[in-house]
């Protein structure tokens, strides 16, 4: 599994309300959800993100409310996968029982800039920034998310272990 | 090595002699909770997984309280995809308007939540069972599913920080000011991944309103989970609240925190988080002068009985300022009754604020009190986020009942003590 794009960077304590605001929570489907995603601290964002591009944060990304819309609305804009210092913890499970690749690392976090270009190895955890030529090594996955993530998320997962 | 009161409920519900900080455990659970916002996301996930019905019918709770009553049109078709899955699958425990109150306060109150038990709930503020020393945490829609139908779900067993609750509570100080008062000094991922607990002699100071609210802000702290022991106080309420069996767990002597906190509550004074983070916190004294357009008295941290006699004591033949709306939201119906049983419906009405039904309306933005642009409101809420009521380029000042009471008065940020004695 790998993810190729360009970087989207924000700082510390991203929270779940700038990420989508509880005036677009009336809908609940991730193509709606898309439309809006992180508007109230990016409001070009939609207008920019392109398919596989990353975003890259400091630390407690995803603080807030559980909303699952957040990692939801992020997933359907196009975003591969969300690199940070440390998420909140909601959001972190959130985002493993959806299938959106989370990866905590400090070094990429402090480092990479808006606009790099970043690919990921995720069974390495290797994140390589293509356009300072530098890599990372972000902390891989527990065995046991490991395989929530193999069948892309929780409900695939514990459908296989139900019919078990 | 000794286990945690969280460690010792979550080994209980695993079935496991012991666990430890970062073991991963799958954990039967007591109670699995929805509202109308998440519960919409959940139910096509929970399709899904091929499950015919609901793990058990008493233990499935949705509260319809977040968008209610239903502000627009989109709102009212989430509720309805909700009512139809709660009338299929024939759950118990759904609480539709007229029977519903903001969820954190209603699951207590109608006695569903008792200590000893393992509950998820699909909305952040879930945590605020810990007051009762139960094990409670947020997740989202798709983990809400897989409860539903499977009755488990899997926990990484949290560490833990200890804080010590010493001394005495003073005058127009509360829950609210303690728990302002530890996000401040810890920040707002001061306790990430990890359990608060709250212990020590000053615990008996702090009413089951007072603990409530203390429990519902460890989420702000980031923490999975906050937890009180159960004293004399808890097993009071519980008994006149709940005919379920409860179970006590008590930490064990040699459990390992990871930090340790004193808090004197002596040395507390009224606490507000300025925007846009609860970690701001400044004492009321410090804040300044801050105009405001809007106050907020209400919410599943403060919108309880003794929130509601804070503010109508202080409302009471006075008058808010010019300007000042002031919304006043019991979280129950059962609180508001209480209410108007003791005459504050009247007091906060003739002071010249308005008293709704019971919804999370204001607290996220969602109706019954959005902001302008520049607009400011003190609020006894649990966010102060960028938007988080409105515009982006509105502010939120989070405060307890007392302070947000006497800021409606003043039209600024005021100490209660302040105010101008009325005869």
């Amino acid at each position: 599994m790998e993810a190729k794009g360009r970087v989207f960077k924000y700082g510390d304590n991203v929270d779940t309300d700038v990420i989508i605001p509880a005036r677009y929570l009336n809908v609940s489907t991730g193509e709606e959800l898309a439309k809006y995603c992180m508007i109230d601290i990016d409001a070009d964002f939609v207008n920019k993100v392109q398919k596989g591009d990353i975003i890259v944060a400091k630390k407690n990304f995803g603080c807030g409310s559980s909303r699952e819309h957040a990692p939801l609305a992020i997933k359907c804009a196009g975003v591969s996968c969300v690199i940070a210092s440390t998420f909140a913890r909601i959001f972190y499970r959130n985002a493993i029982n959806i299938g959106l690749p989370i990866l905590e690392c400090d070094e990429a976090s402090e480092d990479i800039e808006e606009g790099n270009e970043v690919s990921i190895d995720f069974t390495t955890g290797i994140i390589t920034n293509i356009t300072k030529n530098k890599t990372y090594q972000a902390q891989a996955f527990p065995p046991f998310i490991q395989k929530i993530m193999e069948n892309d998320g929780l409900v695939e997962y514990t459908k296989k272990k139900i019919g078990d | 090595m000794g286990m945690t009161m969280t460690q010792k409920i979550l080994a209980h519900a695993a079935g496991l002699e012991s666990v430890k900080a970062g073991e991963l455990i799958q954990a039967k659970l007591d109670i699995v909770m929805g509202n109308d916002i998440t519960t919409a996301v959940a139910i096509p996930e929970f399709k899904k997984t091929g499950a015919k019905d609901v793990f058990d019918k008493e233990k499935v709770v949705i509260v319809l309280d977040h968008f209610t009553p239903n502000k627009d049109i989109k709102a009212a078709e989430q509720c309805k995809c909700s009512r139809e899955f709660a009338f299929d699958k024939d759950i118990k425990n759904f609480f539709d308007v007229g029977e519903m109150g903001i969820e954190h306060a209603l699951l207590p109150e109608k006695g569903i939540v008792v200590p000893g038990d393992v509950i998820i709930g699909a909305d952040s503020h879930t945590c605020t069972y810990g007051a009762l020393g139960a094990f409670s945490t947020g997740i989202g829609s798709t983990d809400m599913a897989i409860g539903m139908a499977t009755g488990e779900a899997w926990f990484k067993v949290p560490s833990a920080i200890k804080f010590n609750i010493v001394g005495k509570m003073p005058k127009n100080v509360s829950g609210k000011d303690v728990i302002l008062h530890i996000i401040g000094l810890i920040g707002v991922d001061g306790a990430l991944y990890k359990s608060m607990e709250f212990v020590g002699e000053g615990i008996k100071e702090i009413s089951m309103d007072g603990r409530f609210t203390i429990a519902n802000m460890a989420i702000e702290a980031g923490a999975k989970n906050g937890i009180f022991p159960v004293d004399d106080l808890t097993i009071e309420y519980v008994k006149e609240h709940s005919n379920k069996d409860y179970k006590v767990f008590e930490a064990d002597e040699d459990a390992e925190y990871e930090a340790e906190y004193t808090i004197d509550l002596s040395t507390l004074r009224p606490t507000v988080a300025f925007p846009h983070l609860p970690e701001n916190t400044k004492t009321v004294d410090e804040a300044g002068d801050i105009k405001i357009d809007q106050v907020v008295i209400g919410s599943c941290t403060n919108g309880r009985f003794e929130d509601m006699k804070i503010a109508a004591d202080i409302l009471r033949g006075r008058h808010v300022a010019k300007g000042v709306r002031t919304i006043v939201i019991p979280a129950t119906q059962q609180i508001y009754l209480d209410c108007i049983k003791a005459g504050y419906v009247e007091d906060i009405i003739k002071a010249g604020a308005i008293f709704s039904t019971p919804t999370c309306g204001p607290c996220l933005g969602g109706h019954m009190g959005i902001l302008a642009k520049g607009e400011r409101c003190v609020s006894t809420t649990n966010r102060n986020f960028v938007g988080r009521m409105g515009h982006v380029e509105s502010e939120v000042y989070l405060a307890s009942p007392a302070v947000a009471a006497a800021s409606a008065i003043t039209g600024k940020i005021t100490d209660p003590d302040k105010l101008e004695v009325i005869e």
